[in-house]
């Protein structure tokens, strides 16, 4: 073996431990934490990966939230690469949904017509969410994470309104949802499945679509310029402005299809947390992909599962589901200090 | 409206906002500093969780309070350390602890939703609490209430009329000039992002021990968010944020009057819990605004109230500073 291999050899033992050293400290810390509450560690991840893999209905939910994650991570790679910070992406996806649940509820169209109606109501809904966070930050120079927090709230507000007012279930008022759309069952959805071809195909479309375009094009270079330093490439001739505003209507109209998703494929009604939490977590996702396109599809996978898996641990265990959001947050707050702390160390 | 009824509602915003008064005050402390801790709404979720928790099992208020000071600190700890020493995206950090403590404070919180506990108890200042108007609203409250006023004015006094205040607003403003004169910047951002969080802790349990008593999920519903944005609307001056919080803390129980108007009766109550952030938004688009900034510039004399009234954030606010 020369010096080269040996040098590369440990070069990549060396990546690997810094990659794998957090993971596993998160899930010591983890599984401290189930120790400290009282309950059996390996029981509950156990019933974790049972409650994301036990069976076809349980990989269909861990496949639903999947798409959604990555529909969403990959619109923030867009946003991230203009340097903004897209919080308000929770508000774009139940602006989605509301946008296609409107539409549910109220066309009447054979299914390859209303498929793509629905979808396109979803990415109209989401994009405007998203402008509006995006002229606040670029016209009224507030700042797009308290523009888009604040819209959050209000999405999540007319969501609310609409389910227990004007969208109500006949009869009852109740925070529940409202009445199952009017759409031919198994719509977009393998039989009796919560995920179908479509969505999965329109996940993969949208991932390999961003990162051709933010790696392959002038539009894509001009958004980094923009990123890493708007005063010198509005300087340069670029339309900062336009373009902080197109990639807010991308990442928004990449996340009403996810809220499209959750509300037709999903759920089949607008529920009041239709945005499942996929906007925040897709933050996260794409922190832990370290903006590498590639990466998010598996470390969506992940989180997918984890979510997912997750919700069991309250029925079989009495363990509280928030278990899965403690574990992924740990987990990524521990590469994000990692990566500091090579950085320094190098 | 009698008198009667105005002193009582004045008396509760001064109350009711006295959390949201600790946690602007700290994020204030460490914004001028120079460290923005975004983490304020987990921050203040797992404080508010730690708090109550500690009381409900010990029983002992003086612990829980600080309890929740140490995991307000615990976090600054990490937001301090992850930009000072690692040089990270202090918004990436910050963020990532507001979901992770948001998801810890209802892991851990779960045997406590809904318990009845201990409680801050009354104390009305003997003698000052007889005077008229004054003493009802001002001295008839509790400790917290009174530390809440007590933080509000050390903080000003402590930044703008002292010595290492003015060496405060120096690591803020220029960290490099206040390294010329002498000044450990890294070191000084450490301890106020750490006493901010300190605060920030201290502003959560008096939720969950005073204002909003007990736990349940997701106790103190984004008001962390709310509070980061009035630093911004108080424009990093302790007075102004403060009364920031006072004037949210109004146009809450305004709106909590507004519910009970038979027009709003079908508004449900969640649609009413959104609309703060409405307000927020709004709030932000006033004081940021390049178009209502010209408009009120016109004039000398209304440039000088619209000049008063905002400010400007700390020059190098967010930055990392290399010390050699």
């Amino acid at each position: 073996m020369t010096e080269q291999t040996t040098k590369n050899n440990s070069r990549v033992l060396n990546d690997f431990i810094w990659a794998i050293a957090p993971v596993v400290i998160g899930l010591i810390l983890t599984t401290l934490a189930l120790i400290a509450v009282g309950a059996d560690p390996a029981k509950a991840y156990a019933t974790m990966w049972n409650g994301a893999f036990g069976n076809t209905e349980k990989l269909s939910g861990v496949l639903d939230a999947w798409v959604a994650l990555v529909l969403c991570s990959v619109g923030l790679l867009i946003t991230f690469t203009a340097g903004l910070w897209n919080i308000g992406i929770e508000g774009q996806i139940v602006m989605g949904a509301i946008f296609a649940s409107w539409v549910a509820r109220s066309v009447n169209l054979p299914a390859e017509m209303l498929i793509p109606i629905l979808l396109i109501a979803g990415m109209i809904g989401g994009a405007l969410w998203a402008l509006l966070a995006g002229a606040l930050k670029v016209y009224g120079r507030v700042h797009e994470i308290f523009g888009g927090l604040g819209l959050n709230f209000v999405a999540m507000g007319i969501a609310l309104y609409l389910i227990i007012g004007p969208w109500k279930r006949e009869g009852i008022a109740s925070t529940s949802g409202t009445e199952p759309f009017p759409l031919p069952a198994n719509l977009i959805n393998f039989p009796g499945l919560s995920v179908g071809p479509i969505e999965i195909v329109i996940a993969f479309v949208a991932l390999a679509l961003v990162y051709f375009a933010l790696r392959g094009t002038l539009w894509g270079l001009k958004l980094k310029a923009i990123g890493k330093n708007t005063r010198s490439a509005f300087w340069l001739g670029i339309p900062t402005s336009r373009y902080m505003l197109g990639a807010f209507a991308l990442c928004g109209a990449f996340a009403g299809i996810a809220g499209a998703e959750q509300a037709v494929g999903v759920w089949a009604r607008l529920i009041p947390s239709i945005s499942g939490g996929y906007g925040y977590l897709s933050i996260l996702v794409v922190l832990l992909s370290n903006f590498h396109a590639l990466a998010v599809p598996f470390v969506a996978f992940f989180f997918a599962a984890l979510a997912k898996g997750s919700v069991s641990l309250p029925l079989d265990l009495q363990i509280d589901s928030a278990l899965g959001g403690v574990l992924q947050g740990i987990i990524v707050l521990l590469v994000v200090l990692a990566q500091g702390v090579r950085a320094k160390v190098r | 409206m009698d008198t009667n009824l105005i002193i009582l509602t004045l008396a509760s915003i001064l109350a009711d906002s006295s959390p949201l008064v600790f946690a602007v005050i700290g994020e204030t402390l460490s914004e001028k500093a120079g460290v923005t801790n975004l983490s304020l709404d987990g921050t203040i979720l797992l404080s508010a969780m730690v708090g109550f928790a500690v009381a409900f099992t010990t029983d002992n208020l003086y612990l829980a309070f600080f309890a929740a000071m140490c995991v307000g600190a615990i976090i600054a700890a990490i937001v301090a350390f992850s930009s000072i020493v690692l040089k990270l995206d202090q918004i990436a950090v910050g963020f990532v602890l507001t979901l992770l403590c948001g998801d810890l404070s209802t892991f851990f919180g779960n045997p406590y939703v809904r318990k009845p506990g201990p409680q801050v108890s009354h104390f009305a200042i003997p003698g000052l609490a007889e005077i008229p108007v004054i003493g009802k609203i001002f001295f008839d409250q509790n400790v917290v209430v009174y530390l809440s006023v007590l933080a509000i004015v050390l903080a000003w006094w402590w930044i703008y009329k002292t010595q290492p205040g003015l060496k405060l607003q120096g690591i803020g403003e220029r960290p490099a000039a206040a390294f010329a004169r002498g000044t450990n910047v890294n070191r000084q951002r450490f301890i106020y992002t750490l006493i901010g969080g300190a605060l920030v802790g201290f502003g959560g349990a008096a939720y969950s021990l005073f204002v909003k008593l007990g736990w349940s999920y997701h106790h103190t519903y984004g008001i962390g968010w709310i509070a980061l944005a009035i630093v911004i609307f108080g424009g990093w001056h302790p007075i102004r944020a403060a009364l920031g919080a006072y004037i949210f803390g109004g146009l809450q129980s305004v709106s909590g009057l507004a519910q009970s108007i038979p027009a709003f009766a079908n508004v449900p109550t969640q649609v009413f819990q959104t609309a703060p952030f409405a307000l927020m938004i709004v709030a932000l688009l006033l004081v940021s605004n390049e178009q209502i900034d010209r408009f009120f510039s016109g004039s000398p004399v209304s440039r000088k109230i619209w000049n008063s009234l905002r400010g400007t954030p700390p020059g190098a606010l967010g930055s990392v500073f290399e010390q050699e």
